[in-house]
């Protein structure tokens, strides 16, 4: 066999792949090629458009516009089915394994001869541990899935795609759950199926693990095509140039009155100590002044959201305190978080932040209980005239008091959810994600007013994963990895991308 | 136009079904009221000077107070009564034998509809009486006039159908609550039984029994009612702190409750009856005079059951629409961990909530041991079914967060009109059972339609 030919044919060739959801344009005319027997990276920050692309891929989602050729043969991959027909196994970072079922039914699920007929219990068996045998790892078929590691049941998922012949593999941040020698593990089999001519397209945020097993980079940047290189015409610095490479834009409102860190910033404040929870939030300890605005950024899922849950009274911490100007508090709820003055703005405003069947009145309303019902009876009059107030201060685009919360756009939900807070009058206030799903002129005016928070001498922490906004707008920046702080940025506008891609890619 | 009938499709229901059934029971109507009475009297004086007039009516309390009208107006118009008979066919004859015998003069029978049908009082033996007896040769036979109406819109009927459903009703504003959180109570009808058992046995063995005051009374109401409560906080606490589905929970209390008002009132028979037991009582009797009065009596005309369930009805729904409370039960069924997040205390208002709703349940006990003088263990059967009816009838959806407690009101009255029609017209209750059923689909089908809207 001709080696050089076999490793310049693509199996995979996408063209001009195009996507849109309603208000975001995901993708924009991406090119794609796997060749057969290389590992492809597939790099960029959040929401540059990998995830989009592996789906249409995977045909969890339907492509707008733009070719698939497999082999050079046109195919269309528009359900997961299609796909997966097409030799193309897609393993997404959440397991689609059903974990009461045994490794070998898990293995040919989905692949059952027919419908009826038996099931060749012995014959799948012996498959399995040859699907095993071929990764090189020993797993017994008939042990229950739950009962496995979550690198076996990495390993499971392999086996499936593998049993159904797949000669594409998609793995998406394969070993953000794994420990380092699982993740040797995994290489060798990465290896292993690669030298068989298989293609894969490993997707991952860990950059150490690209250059130890990526053959060519591709990069994505806010869902166009950056550029594909050879891993040895690449640097770290270059990599993440490619990333971030986005020019700041004047879309941050400036501070007031000139105020700067050094001179507005008060004592006390917000201060966490070795605030801890598993292993999404290890020893994390800061401190946001009065008047502050610090940032905290840092990849999905390095544990961000879990810190500020925590500060928040929504998770039980294993360990850890958290005082708010120099008086510890104890938080063990929600509730008692509130009472201290803390609020939190949720990133996901449908599920955690607003009850979307009940009308935008009675949201505002609901943790004001106490000021306009302190004895349990509403003061209507109360109530409707501090909401009128919020409507026109923040200028919220609101049909009626009665409308439902799940009719208004994501810029006027993230103001009703801001004007409760407001009015609860909270000291601390933690924006998670103050701006996704938001569009440009309300995230103009959410800017205005964390700055104008600001300057009221509160305490302001906002998590962001943009990085632009985490330098527009930050006094400080923290960055998080893997549940860790490593590393602060003590004036946030002087801050490159760069150099917090760095901290947080490790 | 589409909107208003998704919306208010409940009260369109209910209007459709009773112009329904009064279109079927329209027919002949016989009034037995004082005002028909009073119409007899007046006819009566219309004929004949101070008439001499004999009263015939069957032996009830309807019956009475119609005979009192015909009394007053013919002694106020000048009259006298010869007799006021109320009995049975052979009482109307033995009266009018013994007047004639007596020599005693009769110009007038005043009777209704359903007495004029007895043998004596039929045409050709009233002629034989003229002839046979002299007093009597003028004698004429006065009833009210009949007029056609249907039978299903009359005040009686309708009060019933109101009355007989108040405990349903009533144990639909808890379940309403429940519901709006998202859950389900399947416990209330053994709750009902376990309220009137415990409340019977707690008069007659604390209060007094035949000799308990109204303090006596109300305070082993009470009790009863306690006692459902805090199964409601079991339920609640079991949804709660052990993350138990509604549905299993309270299935488990629904046997469970249902098997102690059992044991109760076998106990307590047996204790009357110095050991040894005797079957399963129909019920444990509450001797206590005054005890029938909340299930029985009334005030101005009204039967006390409707009116307590008029005033809970306004009382839960300022509840839920004017205090914190109530603000608290939608956010927590709309969505519970942004009421958490939001600083809604959760568990304590879903445990409030099945509290509640087994206080209601043991209300309805209360008031279904005081209609039947006494607490039976086998009262609220099937109730659960009923009332998870009326509320998703009238509008809550099972997925929480939405619901009217006067929308549940609305699918009370037309789960009670459906029932009262149904029976009306004839219908055997197995062909009912399948009209309940149909009712619910089409009832949860509005909800999903709206939701899609």
């Amino acid at each position: 066999m001709n080696e050089t030919t076999h490793k310049t044919q693509p199996i995979l060739t996408m063209r001009g792949i195009d996507k849109s959801f309603p208000g975001v344009h995901a993708l924009r005319n991406v090119d794609l090629d796997l060749i057969a027997g290389e590992v492809l990276a597939l790099l960029g920050e959040n929401g540059a458009g990998k995830s989009t692309l592996i789906r249409v891929l995977g045909g969890a989602h339907s492509l707008d516009k733009g070719t698939i050729h497999i082999d050079g043969q046109a195919v269309s991959v528009d359900s997961p089915q299609e796909s997966q027909a097409a030799g193309i196994s897609i393993i997404y970072q959440e397991f689609n394994l059903v974990p009461a079922l045994s490794v070998r039914e898990n293995v040919f699920l989905g692949q059952e001869p027919s419908r009826l007929s038996i099931i060749p219990v012995e014959k799948e068996r012996k498959r399995t541990r040859e699907l095993f045998a071929k990764i090189g790892v020993t797993i017994d078929p008939d042990a229950l899935v739950r009962d496995l590691t979550i690198a076996e049941q990495q390993v499971v998922e392999i086996a499936k795609a593998l049993a159904t012949d797949a000669r594409i593999i998609v793995m998406d941040e394969p070993t953000a759950a794994l420990s380092p020698n699982e993740v040797e593990g995994l290489f060798t089999i990465i290896r292993d199926l690669r030298s068989q001519g298989i293609g894969i397209v490993y997707v991952s945020h860990r950059l150490v693990e690209i250059f130890e097993i990526a053959d060519r980079v591709t990069v994505l940047r806010d869902g166009s095509l950056v550029g594909t290189k050879p891993i040895g015409e690449l640097t770290r610095e270059s990599m993440i140039e490619m990333m971030v490479g986005r020019k700041l834009e004047n879309e941050f409102p400036k501070r007031s009155s000139g105020s700067t860190p050094e001179t507005s910033a008060g004592e006390g404040g917000l201060v966490v100590s070795n605030l801890c929870r598993g292993d999404a939030v290890r020893n994390v300890s800061f401190q946001v002044k009065r008047g502050e605005l610090v940032a905290l950024t840092g990849l999905v899922g390095a544990g961000r959201t879990e810190t500020v849950r925590l500060i928040f009274g929504a998770d039980r911490r294993d360990a850890g305190d958290i005082l708010l100007d120099g008086k510890k508090l104890a938080v063990s709820k929600p509730r008692d978080a509130i009472a201290a003055g803390i609020c939190l703005l949720t990133e996901d405003r449908k599920h955690q932040g607003l009850v979307l069947k009940r009308s935008v009145l009675e949201n505002f309303g609901l943790p004001n209980m106490s000021r306009f019902a302190p004895r349990g009876w509403i003061d209507q009059k109360q109530e409707r005239s501090a909401f009128d107030g919020y409507v026109k201060q923040l200028r919220v685009k609101v049909a009626s008091r009665d409308q439902l919360a799940a009719n208004l756009s994501g810029g006027n939900q993230q103001k009703i959810v801001l004007a409760r807070w407001l009015e609860r009058n909270a000291e601390v206030i933690i924006f998670d994600e103050p701006t996704r799903g938001i569009d440009v002129g309300a995230k103009y005016e959410i800017y205005l007013l964390m700055n104008e928070l600001a300057a009221q001498g509160k305490v302001v922490l906002m998590i962001s994963s943009e990085l632009p906004e985490v330098i527009g707008m930050a006094d400080r920046i923290l960055v998080m990895h893997e549940g860790r702080i490593t590393g602060e940025i003590a004036d946030g506008r002087a801050a490159t991308q760069e150099q917090i891609m760095d901290l947080a890619v490790q | 136009m589409k909107k208003f009938l998704l919306n208010n499709g409940s009260v369109v229901v209910l209007v459709l079904l009773c112009v329904y059934y009064s279109i079927v029971t329209i027919g002949r109507q016989h009034p037995v009221t004082p005002a028909a009475g009073e119409e007899v009297a007046q006819a009566i004086l219309a004929d004949t000077k101070a008439p001499s007039v004999l009263i015939v009516t069957r032996d009830t309390d309807q019956d009475r107070e119609f005979a009192r009208a015909v009394r007053a107006v013919i002694e106020a118009g000048g009259g006298t009564i010869v007799d006021s008979v109320h009995g049975i066919a052979i009482d109307a004859g033995r009266a009018i034998r013994t007047a004639g015998e007596a020599g005693k003069q009769v110009d007038a029978i005043a009777t209704h509809q359903p007495s004029s049908e007895w043998g004596p009082l039929k045409t050709e033996r009233l002629e034989e009486s003229r002839n046979e007896f002299r007093s009597l040769r003028g004698v004429k036979l006065y009833k009210p006039v009949s007029y056609v109406w249907p039978s299903f819109l009359t005040r009686p009927n309708l009060v019933n159908v109101v009355n007989q459903n108040a405990d349903i009703a009533i144990i639909a504003i808890g379940m309403t609550l429940v519901i709006i959180t998202a859950g389900i109570d399947l416990s209330v009808g053994s709750l009902v039984a376990v309220a009137g058992v415990v409340t019977a046995v707690t008069i007659q063995k604390w209060a007094g029994g035949a000799d308990a005051g109204a303090a006596g009374m109300i305070g082993c109401s009470l009790i009863g009612i306690g006692v459902c409560l805090l199964c409601g906080v079991f339920n609640g606490v079991m949804v709660t702190y052990f993350r138990v589905p509604a549905f299993v929970v309270t299935l488990g209390i629904m046997m469970v409750a249902r098997g102690v008002a059992l044991i109760i009132a076998v106990q307590y028979q047996s204790s009357l009856l110095g050991g040894g037991t005797k079957g399963t009582p129909e019920a444990v009797k509450v001797e206590a005079i005054a005890w029938p009065w909340l299930g029985n009596g009334s005030i101005l005309g009204v039967p006390n059951p409707i009116l307590l369930m008029l005033v809970l009805y306004i009382l839960a729904h300022l509840v839920m629409t004017r205090t914190s409370f109530g603000r608290y039960v939608y956010a927590v069924g709309g969505n519970p961990e942004a009421a958490r997040l939001s600083g809604v205390p959760v568990f304590a208002v879903l445990i409030s909530v099945y509290a509640l709703c087994g206080a209601m349940a043991g209300l309805a006990g209360v008031i279904d041991a005081s209609r039947f003088e006494g607490g039976r263990p086998i009262a609220g059967d099937l109730y659960e079914l009923k009332v998870i009816a009326a509320v998703v009838v009238g509008g809550t959806s099972l997925a929480g967060g939405e619901g009217r407690i006067f929308g549940t009101l609305i699918g009370a009255m037309i789960i009670a009109v459906i029932e009262n029609g149904l029976n009306m017209a004839g219908v055997a209750s197995y062909e009912q059972k399948i009209v309940f059923g149909l009712l619910i689909l089409v009832a949860v089908l509005l909800d999903r339609l709206k939701a899609r809207d």
